[in-house]
């Protein structure tokens, strides 16, 4: 009998030579046909997890079981199971589109009255045919993108790894990448495992997201389900000023503000009845806006800081160049 | 004072370079040593040749080839500093900051000079530890070292000329090449006229010969055709230092 | 075909692919030996008249020489491209699929072995064409492809090994002047018994290369000569055999699945 295309991990850890705790110690459970978002800064353990998944990096301590298999002691039945593109699209720019899926497909044991044919059809399904006998190294970061994910389908995955699919593409590369996941999951049942730094991404195309910050999950849910958890929407007012802060307050309880104000809205406290009490005040607003929650918002409640740079900021920090604090 | 204070400049960044890099500077002093210790010391039976006249020895013999052939690729070297500098961005970096731009070329050529200085003392001390005999007086010696200059001045300018073409690491090739056949070209293991058929041909017209024949007669004491030699040096110089600021034009224009 | 023998084809297939793509690859391997043959056989051609000397072509004494310049370019090719593969992540997309580890490797040394073949033929028709009759006939012909082919394959387990070990193309590439270094300090340029310098004739004599160029040089000049031949052949096996097992035992600490 098939064993379930599921991806389970208990208290997974890695640990690199003078390095930091890359995983944490994370439980997982991705069930069949789902599409898991794995959202993070850089440096979070997103990518190291991934390797241990894909069988690429033995874990410390902890199990993992992909496909029904154990990542460790039955790595190649993980293999014969999953497909994988990782972050560095990995191809080899002296050969041809065509060619890398022939040697993928030889490699992964198709029959080789198949593989021609085989190759034919992702090309077209990842729109690459025009330029199917072109060197790769003439490739857009885009096309590159979509070839690596034809490889990864070559031998029909149960299970699919995308290690940040779409860093550093074009909004159309990304939104035709989307849509290509979307279908494999929806139409073929195959599980996904998506890693991504982008909030839209996780928000648009995974039923579930795993956050992930320092190796460690520290939220997991569908984005519908991570949002609520944040609660209501906060409104900003800009200048920072004692006054505003005061009159937003009557509204909700204040959350912290880069550039001016903020409450998180309690009960049924609406913009306008916030418009009326300012000016009913006589007090002056430059700028006032209604934030519905993000799963920024859901990170920034988690880990007291903003995905949007976190990770800049720890890469620097781990450099040595961690910014002093102003005089 | 324009051009020299950029010369001052771009050859003082070079030569920190290199002078704080082990990997660039180790080569620049092993490679001559090793070719010194394969031909001097490998070759040495070469001398019992019938017609090889040299009387010095073959140790001062291939002393002469070494250091012209350390002068020669320690100006490609420079060229290739060059190309990497274009990868980098840096030298769009001196275009932008430079008054005079020519101060640019000309500080590479100081740099080359004075990195193959080093190697050329560094040789030398080699060369006389091992018991190098040699028979020219306080006058032809330094005519040796100038004509080395002269050669290294040229071939860094060559270089020169080549990176700031190309702008690319991929050059290096393109740099070394021709450099490598000139000097191989030459009468490299035995005097010309011990060179027989095809070889002696290409020899005789290729014009690093008269610089290698002059500097063995300078080092054997008994000068021979200098002043073609420093003719024939002097006029590869000039003219790649015209093709080396043709070169930094076709960079200007390439921005 | 059996799967691993169709993964081992299609890997040597993209071995010769990839050199045949980059121009430099192989043609820096064909010309620069020719090139140098043609400076030390002309500039040397006087050595021929040094009482001893085996041969009175310098050509055919020199022919050997390419031979083992091949052998370095085996080397860092070998070493170069596997390296590149793992600085780009080739290597992970290739652990992901059911490859065994020793088709991986053969696969990949079946490709340099056949460019090692391509640029035995080269020389040795450059050779014929300039009038060197191998001593050791037809026969003597086909033992100096195997030997080629030896050559580049423990040569290239070599750079395979360089490669496994540092993960870095740079560092590969750092080795040839080592190899460089071997080539000149052995009697590369005269035979050991004319070389005058008591120490380098002792460096030359204790340098391996000088073992593997003497069994290419005997059978071009004397003829079958079994001595020159077994520690030529020995020496090829020694490094081919400690190379190999080198690599083996790199290859999954870098593949790492």
């Amino acid at each position: 009998m098939e064993r379930p295309n599921t991806i389970e991990a208990e208290r997974l850890v890695r640990e690199f030579k003078k390095g930091p705790r890359a995983v944490d110690g994370i439980d997982l459970r991705v069930e069949p046909g789902e599409i898991y978002g794995f959202l993070g800064p850089n440096g979070a353990g997103k990518s190291t997890t991934v390797l241990m998944l894909t069988t690429l990096l033995p874990p410390t301590a902890g199990t993992a079981r992909v496909a029904g298999y154990d990542v460790v002691r039955e790595g190649p039945d993980v293999r014969a199971t999953i497909g994988a593109a990782l972050q560095e699209a990995a191809l080899d720019g002296l050969l041809t589109g065509r060619e890398h899926l022939r040697l993928q497909a030889t490699l992964q044991g198709l029959p080789r009255a198949e593989r021609p044919a085989r190759a034919d059809e992702l090309l077209e399904r990842v729109g690459l045919m025009e330029a199917a006998d072109r060197k790769v190294r003439g490739y857009s970061g885009g096309m590159k993108r979509r070839l690596d994910l034809a490889l990864a389908l070559v031998h029909r995955p149960r299970v699919l790894f995308l290690d940040e699919p779409t860093t550093g593409l074009d909004p159309q590369s990304r939104a035709a990448l989307w849509t290509e996941v979307g279908r494999l999951a929806r139409e073929e049942g195959v599980t996904v495992f998506l890693t991504t730094q982008y909030l839209e991404e996780a928000d648009v195309l995974a039923d579930r997201v795993g956050i992930i910050d320092h190796g460690r999950i520290v939220a997991e849910g569908t984005p519908a389900e991570l949002k609520a958890q944040v609660g209501r929407p906060t409104v900003e007012a800009m200048p920072a000023d004692e006054r505003i802060a005061d009159v937003l307050a009557r509204f909700g309880e204040p959350v912290p503000s880069a550039k001016g104000v903020a409450v998180r809205l309690a009960g049924d406290a609406d913009l306008t009845a916030i418009v009326r009490a300012l000016d009913a005040k006589g007090l002056l607003v430059d700028n006032l806006q209604l934030h519905q929650p993000t799963l920024d918002d859901v990170f920034l409640a988690k880990t007291g800081r903003s995905l949007e740079g976190a990770g800049d900021e720890e890469e620097a920090a781990s450099r040595g160049l961690a910014m002093q604090p102003a005089a | 004072m324009r051009l020299a204070s950029v010369a001052r400049g771009v050859a003082w960044r070079s030569l920190h370079n290199v002078f704080t890099n082990p990997s660039l500077l180790i080569p620049q002093l092993a490679f001559p040593l090793f070719f010194f210790t394969a031909f001097a010391g490998g070759l040495s039976g070469v001398s019992r040749v019938p017609g090889f006249d040299f009387a010095e020895g073959y140790t001062a013999f291939q002393f002469v080839f070494v250091l012209c052939q350390s002068a020669a690729f320690g100006g490609v070297f420079t060229g290739f500093g060059i190309a990497r500098d274009f990868e980098t961005g840096f030298v769009r970096r001196l275009l932008l900051a430079a008054p005079n731009r020519t101060g640019i070329v000309l500080g590479y050529a100081v740099a080359a000079l004075t990195r193959w200085l080093v190697t050329a003392t560094f040789l030398t001390a080699i060369a006389f530890a091992v018991g190098m005999k040699v028979g020219g007086s306080g006058v032809d010696l330094p005519a040796l070292y100038l004509l080395a200059a002269l050669v290294n001045v040229a071939a860094g300018l060559w270089a020169c000329g080549v990176a700031m073409r190309l702008r690319t690491m991929q050059a290096f090739p393109v740099m070394q090449f021709p450099v490598f056949l000139a000097l191989f070209f030459a009468p490299v293991y035995v005097p010309l006229h011990l060179l027989q058929g095809w070889i002696h041909g290409v020899a005789y017209v290729n014009p690093l010969t008269r610089v290698l024949e002059a500097g063995r007669s300078f080092i054997a004491g008994a000068p021979s055709e200098a002043g073609v030699a420093f003719g024939v040096a002097a006029a590869l110089a000039v003219l790649f230092a015209f093709w080396a600021l043709r070169g930094l034009r076709s960079a200007e224009a390439a921005g | 075909m059996s799967d691993a023998a169709d993964q081992i084809f299609v890997l040597a297939r993209r071995s010769v692919v990839r050199t045949s793509r980059q121009p430099a690859q192989w043609i820096a391997p064909l010309v620069f030996p020719m090139l140098l043959l043609a400076v030390n056989s002309g500039g040397l051609k006087a050595v021929t008249h040094l009482p001893g000397f085996p041969t009175d072509s310098y050509v055919a004494f020199a022919l050997a020489v390419p031979f083992i310049q091949g052998a370095l370019f085996a080397t860092m090719n070998a070493g170069t491209e596997l390296a590149r593969d793992i600085q780009t992540g080739f290597l992970n997309r290739l652990a992901l699929t059911p490859l065994r580890g020793a088709a991986l490797l053969a696969g990949h040394l079946g490709g340099v072995v056949a460019l090692g073949l391509v640029q035995a033929c080269f020389y040795l028709a450059v050779g014929l064409a300039v009038g060197v009759r191998p001593a050791s006939g037809v026969g003597g012909v086909a033992v100096l492809l195997v030997f080629a082919a030896l050559i580049a394959l423990a040569f290239g387990s070599l750079g395979t090994w360089a490669a496994l070990r540092t993960g870095s193309a740079e560092s590969v590439q750092s080795l040839f002047p080592v190899f460089f270094v071997f080539l000149f300090l052995s009697s590369m340029a005269i035979p050991r018994n004319l070389i005058q310098q008591a120490w380098f004739r002792d460096v030359a004599n204790a340098n391996p290369v000088s073992y593997l160029l003497e069994c290419v040089r005997s059978l071009i000049i004397t003829g079958w000569n079994g001595e020159a031949l077994g520690l030529g052949f020995g020496v090829v096996a020694a490094v081919g055999v400690g190379a190999l097992a080198l690599s083996a035992r790199a290859l999954p600490q870098r593949l790492a699945r």
